[in-house]
């Protein structure tokens, strides 16, 4: 559980579980937010390498930080997208609203 | 100590006499495959679950293991869980309103060849307006991160979506997949 997130100065790259469904979501979201206001997280990357099944659960989640990250003048990232949830990310039109990191940047 | 979760399955019998006639016929003798014998049903199964967001892994999971007979690709087999997936959340999510205990939704797999017929059903609170609620991106909850995209993705990725619901009763939803044999 110690490594769901890694934080460095105001960057926080959160570790997506390998099913991202409503009940995954709904634990993660509530830690998420208090850490974005107890660290004072501007970049907010969310990292999919170990995920192989997401619904829409997780488009309404990122959706939902990334409101939050506006707010605070910030920005949210996706990382590691792949097969399924990068299918979804294009399908619900997130990829317009939240920046694909690829690789090399990491 | 009360009981915190709960599910019910039943399964077709095989080789039982009290059953229906679809039954006795579904079930194929040692070493024989169904073939093409035009029944009607082939194989069902049906599960009560509580409605807690803990038994939409559960659902997945039972869905995903009734089409391994059928041998899917795994895209197939990703889409019909997502569908599953957006159904079961929207009983618990929508149709009782987040509250955990013993609400039941029920989930049934139906096959008839290569189709398959999955059902999610949900004794809460209903839909006023079915046209609304199943508009891309429309959401009564994005308080909660709703994203509004359950039924747009239930009809992308099963091949026929029906969804009947009435408000103070509950909703049902059949969705119909056509599981491809995989390509040698």
């Amino acid at each position: 559980m110690e490594n769901e997130y890694q934080i460095e100065g105001n960057r926080m790259v959160w570790r997506m579980p390998v099913e991202v469904d409503h009940h995954r979501t709904e634990q993660i979201t509530k830690r998420i937010e208090q850490l974005i206001e107890s660290r004072q997280i501007r970049t907010l990357v969310f990292d999919f390498a170990k995920t192989v099944f997401m619904d829409s659960s997780g488009i309404g989640l990122l959706i939902g930080r990334s409101r939050t990250m506006r707010f605070y003048g910030g920005q949210v990232k996706a990382i590691h997208l792949n097969g399924r949830a990068e299918m979804l990310f294009e399908a619900s039109g997130l990829s317009r609203l939240i920046e694909k990191e690829s690789l090399e940047e990491e | 100590m009360g009981m915190e979760n709960q599910i019910r399955m039943e399964l077709d019998e095989c080789g039982g006499t009290e059953g229906s006639s679809i039954r006795e016929n579904a079930c194929p003798g040692p070493g024989e495959g169904y073939g093409d014998k035009g029944i009607s049903r082939e194989n069902h199964i049906q599960i009560k679950l509580d409605a807690r967001s803990e038994n939409e892994r559960l659902a997945r999971v039972a869905v995903a293991a009734f089409l391994v007979e059928l041998d899917p690709t795994m895209d197939t087999m990703e889409d019909v869980k997502t569908a599953v997936s957006e159904a079961v959340t929207n009983a618990i999510v929508h149709g009782y309103e987040g509250q955990c205990g013993e609400k039941p939704v029920m989930l049934s797999c139906d096959r008839e060849g290569r189709w398959v017929t999955i059902t999610v059903s949900d004794y809460g609170v209903g839909i006023e307006d079915l046209d609304r609620a199943m508009t891309p991106f429309f959401t009564t909850k994005p308080e909660q991160d709703r994203s509004g995209m359950g039924f747009s993705f239930m009809e992308a990725f099963m091949d026929k979506l029906e969804v009947a619901s009435v408000p103070g009763e509950g909703t049902s939803i059949v969705m119909k997949k056509y599981i491809p044999e995989e390509d040698v």
